[in-house]
């Protein structure tokens, strides 16, 4: 992780987005992404990644928990005992995360049957306790915000990706709406492979080679 | 910085109170829309399992379907013995609607409550029977609607909580559960047999009969599970058809049969 964990120098007047703040959101979203240079969060990027919709919402939901647990720590940061802080995240995590569940379950029931499990499992994603532990617990609100936001965006661009091509190859759709078919072609043979998790562990392989060629990322 | 060891517990405390006073207070401002939300999904799967107003459902409001559902489905609950159940055990009103399949499922059949729901409309009727069992790695649960010679199924809804997504979950895809349309579960000796999916897919229809549909490739356990939940739960209902729709069919006969 490249974040750094003590706070940078700020001066006197900062624009709200500063280019040193512009780089809280757009770092994770390539140089430092957290699933394809990070590898974390990677469990529930397998799981959901079968059909956009779900997808979609799934990152809405980790934006949504990334930002106001960021938000939330970094507030309280100098009020939390240093020894219980594992668990002070995980509670507030835990927290934001039955609140989009029960959201979810009142207003988007369809969704809420497909993704619960997996909603749920948001608590133990290694982005969100990454992102509070490295940067929240040692930054102002406001940055903390922003480094939620920039590494939910980056989470869900490649999560959005990965069903983009899972959903297309396995189902032959996008969004549920029948592309091949609009087309006029009728058989598209469809990939099983795709809509089993391996498939999510193919595309991936594939953005991160692409991405790594491009950055010239090497594992130190 | 290092904190007292009273710092550390004055803290938790409050932290506790407030993020559980938070929760406590959001479910009691969302519970009534979950519970809508419950209710409503429950009545579209029941009138899912009519092939003709499944087409219609997708294009309906929450109130339609609501409205639709009071006007065509009319329940009772049995027991196991085939006996109308009106209350339970503290003289409470059973309705059929909140009777909990998956509860019920986790005691022994003979315990059991079994809500039918009786489908009427435009001259179609049928019964609706609910059905529960385990899939390949959870629950899986279904309506079956059969037409009233008690024998031909005209329709199925199914869902799951937990099945692979494009091989077991397919039972609720829409060409899986429209292949049990029109088969029988009685066999030609008068013995519930009920409908098997057979294993592969690709079956032509010669080769299946009236008493077996296509599988689904992939997930042949799935359709193990489907077909042991509705072997099941059909004879399940057998004594309530027993006791309460043949019986009066045959008294009726005789008494046509007098006159």
């Amino acid at each position: 992780m490249s974040t750094e964990t003590a706070e940078a120098p700020i001066k006197e007047k900062e624009g709200l987005l500063s280019k040193r703040r512009k780089k809280f959101v757009t770092d994770p979203l390539n140089d430092d992404n957290p699933i394809t240079v990070q590898v974390l969060g990677i469990c529930s990027a397998l799981a959901v990644t079968t059909q956009m919709k779900p997808t979609l919402v799934m990152a809405l939901s980790v934006i949504f928990v990334l930002i106001f647990s960021n938000l939330i720590i970094s507030l309280m940061r100098n009020a939390i005992p240093t020894r219980v802080r594992i668990i002070v995240q995980l509670a507030v995590v835990a927290t934001l995360v039955t609140l989009v569940n029960e959201v979810l379950k009142a207003y988007a029931f369809d969704m809420y049957k497909t993704l619960s499990v997996f909603i749920g499992l948001i608590i133990t994603n290694c982005i969100v306790m990454g992102r509070l532990e490295a940067f929240a617990l040692g930054n102002k609100p406001y940055d903390s915000v922003l480094d939620g936001l920039g590494s939910g965006l980056g989470y869900s661009w490649i999560i959005l990706a990965v069903a983009f091509f899972r959903e297309i190859w396995g189902s032959g759709n996008v969004f549920g709406y029948p592309v091949f078919e609009a087309m006029g072609i009728e058989n598209f043979a469809t990939n099983g492979l795709m809509v089993s998790p391996v498939g999510a562990f193919i595309v991936l392989g594939f953005i991160i080679w692409v991405q790594r060629s491009k950055t010239g990322y090497v594992e130190q | 910085m290092q904190q007292s060891n009273s710092y550390i517990i004055i803290f938790s405390v409050i932290l506790t109170i407030v993020l559980g006073g938070l929760l406590s207070g959001v479910s009691q401002v969302l519970g009534p829309a979950q519970k809508k939300a419950v209710d409503l999904d429950t009545k579209k799967q029941i009138l899912g399992a009519i092939p003709t107003e499944k087409e219609r459902l997708a294009d309906m409001e929450p109130e339609a379907i609501l409205e639709r559902y009071s006007q065509v489905i009319n329940s009772t609950v049995t027991d196991y013995q085939g006996n109308i159940v009106e209350t339970d055990a503290d003289g409470n009103p059973v309705v059929a609607e909140n009777v909990e399949i998956e509860k019920n499922y986790k005691k022994p059949a003979e315990e059991r409550l079994f809500p039918i729901f009786k489908y009427t409309a435009d001259g179609n009727e049928s019964y609706i029977l609910p059905t529960f069992g385990a899939g390949l790695w959870d629950a899986i649960w279904g309506f079956v609607a059969l037409a009233p010679d008690l024998e031909t199924i005209q329709g199925v809804s199914f869902d799951h909580r937990g099945e692979t997504p494009g091989l077991g979950a397919r039972i609720t895809s829409d060409d899986v559960q429209a292949r049990y349309q029109g088969k029988e579960i009685y066999n030609n000796q008068g013995e519930l047999i009920s409908v098997t999916m057979v294993k592969g897919e690709n079956t032509p229809e010669t080769a299946l009969g009236p008493h077996k549909v296509d599988g689904m490739a992939g997930a042949t356990l799935t359709a193990n599970g489907v077909n042991a939940m509705l072997q099941n739960y059909l004879s399940y209902y057998q004594s309530y058809f027993d006791k309460n729709v043949r019986n009066q069919a045959m008294s009726m006969n005789v008494e046509t049969s007098k006159q």
